[in-house]
């Protein structure tokens, strides 16, 4: 999240043509740094010019069409189109047991760089949870984005404000429905901070993926959801939703303006609007344990040439994504922090005991 | 008419000498995919997806949904001629497609299958075209106590099913709902009936199950009875697709009511499969020809078929309208319009107007070039059945291997899948009904988690269920013909009472 500013892009380089100038420059430094791997006399740059011998497989540990899979397909898009790599790479979708099974195949594939995955929350909860695996078993590569998170309500809702709606909440005696993705997972935790900080009670129904927690809240069969922007701005720009904050410590940054009067910049952070809770999702690249730095910087190279694509700019905006990219020591400490506090937030709800 | 004008734009959209190639290609590859069982509409076009990321999006959705027609037309192929379902909204189609082959009737099946589908898409289509605003709406009206009422309903119209004991067609669908569970559960986040298996977490997958089920079990049992394919001796001639054609017309209320299955199930996304059952059920009970159904009756053929090809058309339009996919093929669709920068939901029609009138126009289109180039090969799939079954059997068994590992890329698949061959086979020796255990198994854990999510909404009250005059009508509905059978039983034995 520090490093927010540094991946953002200053309006000015979003010429077109200026971007394929800078990709060329990239990939003619690299090819430098290729051809100085080439010689035998420096050690270390020759361990760099790793580079896949095989089909690359891209493990998604959830199903198709969700936003991980997305992400997922879009990147191997933007690598195939680019020719980012001389390998392809192929997704494959390992859904079972809220990603359980997509994390062990990584897990059982020690020392395998031939493997990748891409992770969502489930990283961590489904982690504690099923106590099977954990993210230090793996090997991190680098910090796509973060997903954020929203408080929706329909449309029809008189609440202008966050503060206003958990009112109405609180009036309602713990009758309110919050709708989310899958039980105990990201969409769950949430709402249970939601309630610690605020004292109020929702009833919370678990729904199979992320597009059909939007339409039921549209139909009125729940009161709320947290959506991920993605999911429910198709809604909210015909006008059938509307947010009321964002999960996270600063104001998304785009400031285009979706519907006639607001851009995602005008919605407040949840601590602005008396909610004091925030919440973001990684979107990260993994690799298996015990693989060498050479072969995990030839990943978090090509990844950071993906972000450099107009493609992806467009994708990062378009999802309200927060574009933080984090690598290296920065990024592991991230995730220590990270999971502590998901450990915190689901033995306080008594989803784990230890 | 706006929509008409509208429609013909879209048609000059869609009508460049490149987009009909696409399409040509598209229904070709799709066909393909639909016969092989295990590589289902939604992985073809996740695989194919990456391709059409150069092209522009009118011509990469044209492509891409031309094959998802195409799947669902090449689904039918391999549940007539060797009773494995290619797609899980065949499965129905082999309970009277496959006798039919059976009695050397095989091109007939097909070309009613087809021309089903044919009929049920077009339908659907129309119902888009001019319906569009007006269905979104409706499907919105959707909640869970409604998604359970429309489970129900497709539980209880194909109870008629179980022509044996009462007590065996329970005990099936037990054990269908049995598998279902296994998994992880979606309202409690807790792993059920796993073991401490990896492998089982993503549950037991209902194509799996089929191919096992229907494919290897037919295996067996053929070799049992003297290692021949029962429709060899099928007269194979081209005008077998006329010949058909004279003899549907008859059948045009089970169509009709296909197609109103099909679009409601395709529209609230219970999708092609629970539509195809649904419809077959409906038929049984309601036509004058019910109790020959499961025999080789052709109208067993055209009416789930027709609902699933109207439900998979009508699958895209909450797509379209709302953002929310009716189908997993459907979903992966949805992936590919937010790769084109295209935000699918209400304001799609109104932004993107070449996009959808375009993919709409060609839709009609694309079922048209899929019935042509489907029923010029039913003459050659149908000749299939006269290669001796000692080259054909290994063929088939390999074909389902690779099927039952792509679903999920999984070796413990193949041997579910050879488990439940003979499970299959064992069923068939016994008599006991599959057609319930598939649909509880298919059925079953969405019907679980719309249940409780109902309950958790009314916080345990099953009065929900009557809540308002939508969920209240289909649930009546349902009971009403769970207890048919019972209430026709009453009414016989009054009659022959005052008799």
């Amino acid at each position: 999240m520090n490093n927010q500013a540094s991946s953002r892009t200053p309006a000015g380089t979003r010429v077109p043509g200026t971007w394929q100038r800078r990709l060329r420059i990239v990939s003619s430094v690299l090819g430098l740094t290729g051809l100085l791997a080439s010689l035998p006399l420096v050690d270390s740059a020759h361990a760099q010019a790793w580079e896949p011998t095989r089909t690359v497989e891209f493990i998604v540990p959830a199903g198709t069409g969700g936003g991980a899979d997305q992400m997922a397909r879009l990147i191997q898009g933007i690598i195939q189109k680019n020719g980012l790599m001389k390998q392809p790479i192929i997704v494959v979708n390992k859904g079972g047991g809220a990603g359980a099974e997509g994390f062990l195949e990584i897990k059982g594939a020690k020392g395998d760089p031939h493997k990748i995955v891409i992770t969502l929350s489930n990283l961590f909860t489904t982690a504690l949870s099923t106590a099977t695996f954990d993210w230090t078993e793996f090997t991190p590569v680098t910090m796509m984005a973060l997903d954020q998170f929203v408080l929706w309500v329909n449309a029809k809702n008189n609440a202008k404000t966050a503060k206003e709606f958990l009112e109405q909440v609180r009036a309602g005696g713990g009758k309110m429905r919050m709708g989310g993705t899958g039980a105990r997972q990201e969409d769950q935790i949430i709402t249970v901070s939601i309630e610690r900080a605020t004292g109020v009670k929702f009833i919370y129904i678990p729904f199979k993926g992320g597009g059909e927690v939007a339409t039921q809240l549209v139909g009125g069969h729940v009161d709320a959801t947290v959506n991920n922007p993605i999911e429910a701005v198709a809604q909210w720009r015909a006008g059938a939703l509307k947010p009321l904050c964002v999960f996270d410590d600063e104001r998304m940054p785009y400031k285009a303006r979706l519907t006639e009067s607001m851009s995602w910049n005008d919605v407040p952070t949840c601590r602005e609007a008396g909610v004091p809770t925030d919440y973001v999702m990684l979107r990260g690249i993994f690799m298996p344990g015990g693989v060498t730095p050479a072969q995990r910087d030839y990943y978090a190279g090509v990844m950071r040439r993906v972000r450099e694509t107009p493609e992806w700019k467009k994708f990062i905006e378009d999802g309200a994504f927060n574009p933080s990219a984090l690598e290296g020591d920065a990024f592991v400490k991230w995730l220590t922090r990270t999971k502590e506090e998901h450990r915190g937030l689901m033995k306080e709800a008594g989803w784990v005991t230890k | 008419m706006d929509e008409l004008q509208s429609l013909m734009h879209g048609f000059a959209v869609a009508l460049t000498l490149q987009n009909v190639l696409l399409m040509f290609l598209g229904i070709v590859l799709g066909v393909l995919i639909g016969v092989l069982p295990g590589l289902g509409g939604a992985n073809g076009i996740a695989i194919l997806l990456p391709l059409t990321f150069t092209m522009s999006p009118t011509s990469a959705i044209i492509m891409l949904s031309c094959i998802y027609w195409g799947a669902l037309f090449g689904g039918a192929i391999t549940s007539i001629l060797f009773n494995i379902p290619g797609e899980p909204w065949s499965v129905a189609t082999t309970f009277d497609g496959h006798p039919m082959a059976q009695q050397g009737r095989a091109g007939e099946a097909l070309t009613a299958a087809f021309t089903g589908s044919f009929i049920g898409a077009f339908f659907a289509v129309v119902m888009i075209t001019f319906l569009a605003p007006l269905v979104a709406e409706f499907a919105l009206k959707f909640g869970p106590p409604e998604y359970f009422a429309v489970y129900l309903l497709a539980f209880c119209s194909f109870v008629g099913m179980g022509k044996g004991s009462p007590w065996k067609t329970i005990a099936a669908m037990m054990l269908g709902f049995g598998l279902a569970a296994v998994g992880m559960d979606t309202v409690t986040g807790q792993l059920r009936l796993t073991f401490g298996s990896t492998e089982l977490l993503r549950g037991v997958d209902f194509l799996v199950v089929v191919i096992g089920l229907f494919g290897i079990g037919e295996i067996l049992l053929t070799m049992e009875e003297g290692l021949e394919f029962k429709g060899r001796s099928a007269k194979i001639n081209a005008r077998v697709v006329f010949q058909t054609w004279a003899q549907l017309p008859k059948f045009w209320a089970t169509s009709l009511r296909a197609c109103l299955i099909g679009c409601w199930m395709g529209v609230t996304p219970g999708g092609a499969t629970p539509a195809s059952f649904m419809s077959y059920g409906v038929a049984k009970q309601i036509s004058k020809n019910g109790h020959n159904f499961g025999k080789g009756e052709m109208e067993g053929v055209v009416a789930p078929e027709t609902a699933a090809h109207a439900a998979g058309t009508a699958a895209l339009l909450p797509m379209l309208a709302l953002g929310i996919p009716g189908s997993p093929t459907a979903a992966v669709l949805l992936g590919g319009l937010l790769i084109w920068g295209l935000q699918p939901g209400p304001l799609l029609f109104v932004e993107q107007k070449d996009f959808v009138w375009g993919l709409i126009a060609s839709m009609y289109l694309g079922n048209i070039v899929g019935l042509i180039v489907v029923l010029t090969t039913v003459p050659l799939f149908a000749a299939i059945l006269r290669i001796p079954f000692s080259i054909i059997a290994p063929v088939i068994i390999v074909v389902c291997a690779i099927g039952a590992y792509t679903v999920n890329n999984a070796m413990l698949d193949v041997w579910l899948m050879m488990l439940f061959g003979v499970v299959g086979y064992v069923f068939k020796k016994l008599d006991y009904p599959m057609a319930p255990m598939v649909l509880a198994l298919v059925l079953g854990d969405r019907a679980e988690d719309s249940f409780r999510q109902s309950m958790l909404m009314s916080q345990g009250s099953v009065s929900i269920l009557w809540s308002n005059w939508l969920v209240g009508g289909i649930s009546t509905a349902a009971l009403l013909l769970l207890l048919w059978p019972f209430i026709s039983a009453l009414r016989e034995r009054r009659r022959r009472v005052v008799l």
